[in-house]
């Protein structure tokens, strides 16, 4: 490889989803000190020159988002390793530290895990946590969300296929009226449709989003303005689009951090439970396979091991 | 919300008869044989007592009020597997007979029990907020956890959703977080916590706010040790029990309802001995609450309940309820009391 060749290659593997571990062993560690120089004066986004003094610095802000796309494999392997219960445990925990742009994950977890796995999630966090999802939910978020979000961490739905289609009918109809008259009263003070999303089992939920869509003609989770509803009812009605949709907003490379480790996250929670079904949609909508798409954006170790989940659970 | 992992934490003492787990099997008020008679024999006898119905409830009462949880558990399948039905088949209908009632409630097991007592509680015609913040409160978190899996698999829907379903207003705003909880069962306090929770607590009290969001917070999420010490607080730093403040107007049925989830959570054994008080006092007394107190606490706490019933009436529970009642019914009562001297 030429040198100008390697002075891209080199930021490339410091760019992206991980970090491109055999281009830094095989190419910057074989450089002498010119060659590094170079490296440094050519890549201005890496490091500031600082031209009183005469030498080059890393940028500290980019210094520290390394720091976390080298980190990104060994939490994707912890987390790949940890029990079910422990894993979501502790996302859930990490999510309501980090406040209202983590909200999404507990609607995520609460709302896409079966109520056994959910149980088990808060048998987890007892262990953990010495305290219970609920009261840490209730007692660390205090704006309008919380209602919902309490409840829908609450929950422990019937999972057997039996509905009241009247049921279905009528609570579409009373969502809708809600919806219709948001403008006067919001949605999230609104107990009834707190108690249907956060109470009502999920065949229940899907009865009655296809009921919805007959009475209003467009998608629930559409005319929903509230983004924990609108994702609520993604998850329990239509997980595997809600799943595509995240993924789709994570593999891009300028991303924030959140949103990036929505790559790991997803891949390995849905890897034994339902990856196969999410590629299928994920290809469809996107017109481009998620493995593609993973090798596009992902470096490295990170990248391989992502690739390596989903080629066995879509076995 | 950091300061909260750095406080001390202090180990409860002497809590052992607040948390259900802990609470020996002494404090069980059934007498059984021993050696426990072979349980192809208690089926055999079950059959015939059940077959002439009517004629053999001395039988029943013999053999069903003296076997714990586990022993008629075993009872059930072993009947079942013999003779190609439920031993209860008899029984689970409209249940016009105290008796019938007693002996459907003592045999289904625990988890059953609640979920059953729990659907009657969403009916209209038995609806009833007090039984439901009863098991929500007064079980176990894995005990409650049954109760919410045999209602699904009895009636096809969730507990959160036939509540939420069928209360309203103040009253659903308790009970579906109350019946939704997996409270944290250890015994670690967070004292700080508990002086500034009493203090929320307290000023929404002050201004008659008795539904309000952080006050159902604080009763429906922490764990019962946990709000045990928020109350001691309470009775610290303001004076009163907070039991007391909550009495502002008699007539308020929720705010009868938020006392008595105060008593569910931290002194359970008193809430249930006013239960069964009230219910043999009552002018021809009340059976429904009677049977529930006696059926769904003989094999956890019902000695303690008994001898707060003695410190408090002067009577022992079981010359009460002889007193009180009569026939099948009241032989049944007194073989689980342990005191029908079989």
């Amino acid at each position: 490889m030429e040198l100008n060749q390697e002075l891209e290659a080199v930021p490339q593997a410091l760019s992206g989803h991980g970090v491109e571990e055999s281009a830094l062993v095989t190419i910057l560690g074989k450089w002498d000190p010119l060659e590094r120089e170079a490296f440094r004066k050519k890549t201005p986004n890496l490091f500031i020159e600082d031209k009183e003094r005469h030498f080059q610095r890393w940028d500290d802000h980019y210094a520290r988002l390394l720091k976390h796309e080298f980190v990104r494999f060994k939490n994707t392997v912890m987390l790949w390793s940890m029990h079910p219960w422990e894993r979501d445990a502790r996302l859930v925990k990490e999510a309501i530290k980090k406040g209202k742009a983590s909200y999404g994950v507990l609607v995520e977890i609460a709302c896409t895990r079966s109520s056994e796995e959910l149980l088990g999630a808060r048998k987890a966090y007892h262990s953990l946590f010495d305290h219970s999802i609920e009261e840490d939910v209730a007692s660390h978020i205090h704006g309008i969300e919380r209602k919902f979000l309490v409840a829908l961490v609450s929950a422990y739905r019937y999972e057997g296929a039996k509905i009241k289609n009247e049921h279905a009918k009528s609570e579409a109809k009373i969502i809708f009226d809600v919806i219709k008259n948001a403008h006067k009263k919001p949605i999230n003070e609104d107990d009834e449709v707190i108690r249907i999303l956060a109470t009502r089992s999920k065949p229940h939920l899907k009865a009655l989003y296809n009921h919805y869509k007959d009475i209003s003609g467009k998608n629930l989770d559409e005319d929903l303005d509230d983004i924990r509803f609108k994702e609520a009812v993604q998850c329990l009605c239509t997980p595997q689009i809600y799943f595509c949709k995240v993924l789709d907003s994570a593999l891009k490379i300028d991303v924030d951090k959140n949103t990036k480790k929505a790559l790991g996250r997803v891949i390995v929670t849905r890897a034994d439970i339902d990856i196969k079904e999410i590629m299928a949609d994920y290809n469809n909508l996107y017109g481009v396979t998620l493995p593609h798409k993973i090798q596009d954006i992902a470096k490295g170790n990170y990248k391989d091991f992502l690739l390596n989940l989903i080629a066995r659970g879509s076995n | 919300m950091r300061a909260e992992s750095e406080c001390h934490r202090e180990l409860k003492e002497g809590r052992k008869e607040r948390s259900a787990l802990l609470i020996p099997e002494t404090m069980s008020t059934l007498r059984i044989p021993q050696p426990v008679p072979p349980v192809a024999d208690d089926c055999e006898q079950l059959r015939k007592a059940f077959a002439g119905w009517g004629t053999n409830e001395d039988l029943i009462i013999s053999i069903l009020g003296h076997r714990n949880a586990a022993q008629r558990k075993l009872i059930r399948e072993t009947y079942f597997e013999t003779y190609g039905e439920d031993l209860l088949k008899a029984l689970d209908k409209e249940l016009s007979n105290d008796f019938e009632r007693l002996v459907l409630l003592w045999t289904l097991d625990p988890a059953e029990r609640d979920a059953f007592l729990a659907n009657e509680a969403t009916k209209r015609w038995t609806s009833s907020n007090q039984v439901l913040m009863e098991i929500a409160c007064t079980r176990s978190s894995d005990q409650l956890l049954f109760a919410r899996k045999a209602y699904h698999a009895r009636y096809k829907k969730s507990l959160e959703e036939d509540v939420a379903h069928h209360t309203t207003g103040e009253f659903r705003k308790l009970l579906l977080p109350l019946v939704s909880s997996y409270r944290y069962e250890g015994d670690e306090v967070n004292l700080t916590l508990a002086k500034t929770e009493a203090k929320v607590l307290h000023e929404k009290i002050s201004k008659k706010a008795y539904s309000d969001d952080e006050l159902i917070r604080i009763l429906a999420t922490r764990s019962k040790p946990q709000i045990n010490a928020t109350l001691n607080h309470y009775k610290d730093e303001f004076g009163k029990d907070i039991n007391k403040d909550l009495k502002a107007d008699p007539k308020d049925e929720f705010l009868a309802l938020l006392r008595s989830t105060v008593k569910c959570l931290v002194r359970s054994e008193r809430y249930f001995e006013k239960a069964a008080r009230l219910a043999i006092n009552k002018r021809g007394t009340d059976e429904g609450a009677l049977t529930r107190v006696v059926a769904t606490r003989a094999e956890i706490d019902l000695k303690i309940i008994a001898d707060e019933y003695q410190r408090r009436s002067s009577v022992p529970l079981d010359k009460a309820v002889a007193k009180d009642t009569t026939g099948d019914y009241e032989k049944m009562l007194l073989a689980i009391l342990g005191h029908d001297d079989v």
